[in-house]
């Protein structure tokens, strides 16, 4: 396996956000800067339950390597991870199980639904699946597909990285989401 | 102080999501400081309900499900099931596609068997031979996207051979394949199969006798493990397995490093049986699928211009296709055991019942009497090292 | 326009079908009700009442030898009045490499059979899948709680006159998706 050769010479680890510039200082909003260390160091948690998990792992492994967009570190602990990743069929029996982990993470959260069973059921219109995760908790984004690519997986990621750039610090006080929350029946 | 008799007992929750159960399945243990005492297993967390699933759909959309019950070896699934529709309708298929079949079946097993060795390794703590090996298994990916078009859930072939024939690419693929593979396999073994900590980790842990291993009903790599030789591809032939000439590899203990060593082997077998396969088979020419009419979409030219060929192609596209009645049961060697269908037909559209015999289901059930008295990482280990998909589990 | 007729059984399956039900027939009498082959398989239906016997007739007796329990089903016919549901095992005798099924019909009111774990260890599960998807009691099993499905629910899945589709769905057209 050779690698190509590449004619950039240019790297560029990130796009510098907007701000007054200096010899040795730079000022910009905090937010921006937030967002940009949070965005790239996303800990996910991996919920993954059937085929869809497989596809993770191999998003994981060297080939398509999920560690290129900071999230290395995969977090099993619900109090210490960012963005809960679910993979999978999410059956009747599952769903309290599901309810209980999101609960326990800590604010800011996300939620990348991932396939289309976790999206709304997929291919399994029957008394026992879940017909879509946002029916239990507030999903960010969806990522279809049965099981989806891994380049769709990353892609996923990448919305969510946006989601979280772009977040202001007074979203999680704010009424609308305490009232999203509520709809779910979290407090 | 407490006596011997009021000794207490810690519960520990081996909950559903957990990183070291690779699959969600619950198992709440109740421990006397490391050693297990009991184990108490709870699954169902992804029942799909395949079986009801399945008397509604049709003969040929049964196969997307199937994909989904050992999903790490698809292939093997959907051959079965092609197989067990033949059998009822009593289709005969040529040798050529019979031989195709073994190819894409073989090369499932060596990658299921990369996922269960691999992770095996990342149980002991041993994260390099995963992130090694894992790379043969985007090869095979390749491989199954050029055949059929999917990487994982692969709903290859069709009930009567393949959907079209396999491309040059195809076979380049399959070539470079067999010539690197043994060279990344041999890397992966250099790391684990000599090595001094993983053999203290592994020998003797969760050790299952022959007697004991029949009585719950194991099959497959976890049998041959404790001793039993039992290959369905031996015993009952399927799809030309005859032709072939391989040996079925058997352990002694039945333990965790048995059963490692049962599957490397089998991975060195499946390939000499697709190299033998590979030779017996002309790439360029030849059939790739037998003349199944009921089942199997027939040329579109012909479809435009021949009467029954327009009725055949309705039929099918409709789902409306005649079946005879009967009960059949046919079995493939999985990649964790025998796979058996057990297909009712009442002459419909859909089957009147199908059963599917998982064999991750039936051997789960010993976990608990092979845990017990062991230590809570030697738990962790049996668990990884019986292959238990949840697909497979629940069904 | 069935174009393939399925295989006649081969004359080695008839003739072992035939012996079996012969030896059967001569320890248990009328419980044995009918035997046939279907496709490569003997299958001989019996009556329940003696149904632990005759499968560990099945597994001691030295020439029948059949040591190893490859799977069990539930069954439902609401058509046949009196037989309605059914169980059906499959046997495997690996040395000799034979294959028999056995199957057994009750009717609805009386959901009742005796367990079979005493012979195979692997019954344990697939009992409660039964009780789990059909309502089958099995007398003498040591824990029989739903295994697949929630503990809490009061209905039989596999039963044909349960749907399948999940009913909190609204936003699925039942004319075109035909549920």
């Amino acid at each position: 396996m050779a690698l190509t050769e590449t004619k950039r010479t240019k790297l560029e680890m990130a796009e510098k956000p907007d701000g007054l510039e200096g010899p040795g200082f730079f000022a910009g909003k905090l937010e921006d800067l937030v967002g940009m260390a949070r965005k790239n160091s996303i800990w996910p948690l991996p919920f993954a339950t059937s085929c869809c998990g497989i596809e993770f792992m191999a998003t994981m492994a060297s080939h398509y390597d999920l560690g290129r967009f900071g999230s290395e570190r995969l977090s099993f602990s619900p109090r210490q991870a960012d963005l809960l990743m679910v993979m999978g069929t999410i059956s009747k029996k599952m769903g309290p199980i599901l309810k209980q982990v999101y609960i326990q993470m800590a604010e800011p959260r996300w939620v990348l639904s991932v396939g289309a069973c976790a999206s709304s059921g997929g291919i399994f219109d029957t008394y026992s699946v879940l017909q879509g995760i946002d029916r239990i908790i507030p999903v960010d984004v969806y990522v279809p597909g049965c099981p989806p690519r891994p380049e769709q997986i990353l892609e996923g990621v990448m919305k969510i990285q946006e989601l979280v750039e772009k977040e202001s610090f007074r979203r999680r006080q704010s009424a609308e989401y305490k009232e999203l929350l509520g709809k779910y029946g979290i407090e | 102080m407490a006596t011997a008799e009021e000794k207490v007992y810690s519960t520990l929750n081996l909950g559903p999501t957990h990183p070291a159960t690779h699959g969600i399945f619950q198992n709440v243990l109740h421990m006397d400081g490391e050693i297990i005492i009991d184990a108490e297993p709870t699954i169902g967390y992804i029942h799909r309900s395949f079986e009801k699933l399945a008397e509604r759909r049709p003969f040929n959309q049964i196969t997307p499900i199937t994909d989904r019950l050992n999903y790490c070896s698809s292939p093997i699934n959907n051959m079965g099931w092609h197989m067990t529709v033949e059998k009822l309708i009593g289709a005969e298929l040529p040798k050529r596609v019979e031989y195709l079949r073994v190819i894409i079946m073989e090369l499932a097993r060596i990658a299921d068997h990369i996922i269960c060795n691999s992770v095996i390794g990342v149980d002991t703590g041993a994260l390099t031979g995963f992130t090694y090996i894992f790379q043969w298994r985007e090869k095979i990916y390749d491989i199954y996207e050029e055949i059929c078009g999917a990487r994982l859930t692969t709903n290859v072939g069709r009930i009567g051979g393949f959907e079209r024939q396999w491309s040059e690419k195809a076979w380049t693929m399959i070539d470079a394949f067999m010539k690197e593979f043994p060279k990344g396999l041999k890397e992966f073994e250099s790391l684990l199969v000599r090595n001094r900590i993983f053999m203290e980790r592994t020998i003797k842990a969760g050790p299952v006798s022959a007697d004991m291993a029949l009585s719950y009903g194991f099959t497959g790599p976890n049998l041959r493990a404790a001793g039993v030789d039992y290959d369905v591809r031996v015993m009952n032939p399927y799809s030309s397995y005859q032709d072939f000439d391989f040996i079925v590899p058997i352990g002694t203990q039945g333990d965790v490093y048995d059963r490692f060593m049962v599957r490397q082997e089998e991975m060195w077998q499946s390939m000499s049986i697709i190299n033998q396969a590979i030779a017996k088979v002309d790439k360029k020419k030849g059939e790739f699928h037998g003349d199944v009419p009921e089942f199997y979409l027939p040329e579109k030219a012909d479809v435009y211009n021949n009467m029954e060929a327009l009725i055949y192609h309705f039929k099918i596209v409709m789902g409306e296709t005649d079946v005879p009645k009967g009960e059949v049961y046919h079995a493939v060697e999985g990649a964790n055991g025998e796979l058996g269908f057990y297909l009712i037909s009442d002459g419909g559209r859909t089957p009147y019942r199908l059963h599917f015999r998982r064999p991750c289901f039936i051997y789960y059930q010993a976990y608990p009497e092979i845990i017990k008295g062991g230590m809570l990482s030697d738990a962790i280990l049996t668990m990884s090292s019986m292959n238990v998909i949840a697909g497979e589990l629940d069904a | 326009m069935l174009k393939h007729t399925s295989k006649p059984a081969d004359e080695k399956t008839k003739a072992l079908c035939d012996a079996t039900f012969a030896k059967l027939q001569a320890a248990f009498g009328s419980a044995i009700e009918k035997a046939e082959v279907e496709y490569d398989f003997p299958e001989i239906t019996v009556s329940r009442d003696k149904i632990f016997e005759i499968l560990k007739f099945l597994k001691e007796d030295k020439e029948q030898d059949y040591h190893f329990l490859t799977t069990m089903c539930g069954l439902h016919y609401p058509e046949n009045k009196g037989h309605e549901f059914g169980l059906m095992y499959q046997l495997h005798n690996m040395p000799q490499n034979r294959r028999i099924r056995i199957k057994t019909f009750f009717p609805a009111s009386d959901l009742e059979m005796p367990t079979v774990i005493p012979l195979w260890d692997s019954a344990n599960w697939m009992e409660r899948q039964e009780f789990d998807f059909f309502g089958i009691r099995f007398k003498g099993h040591p824990n029989l709680k739903r295994i697949l499905n929630m503990e809490d629910i009061d209905f039989f899945p596999m039963r044909k006159d349960f749907a399948l589709e999940d009913p909190t769905r609204d936003d699925k057209d039942d004319s075109m998706f035909g549920r």
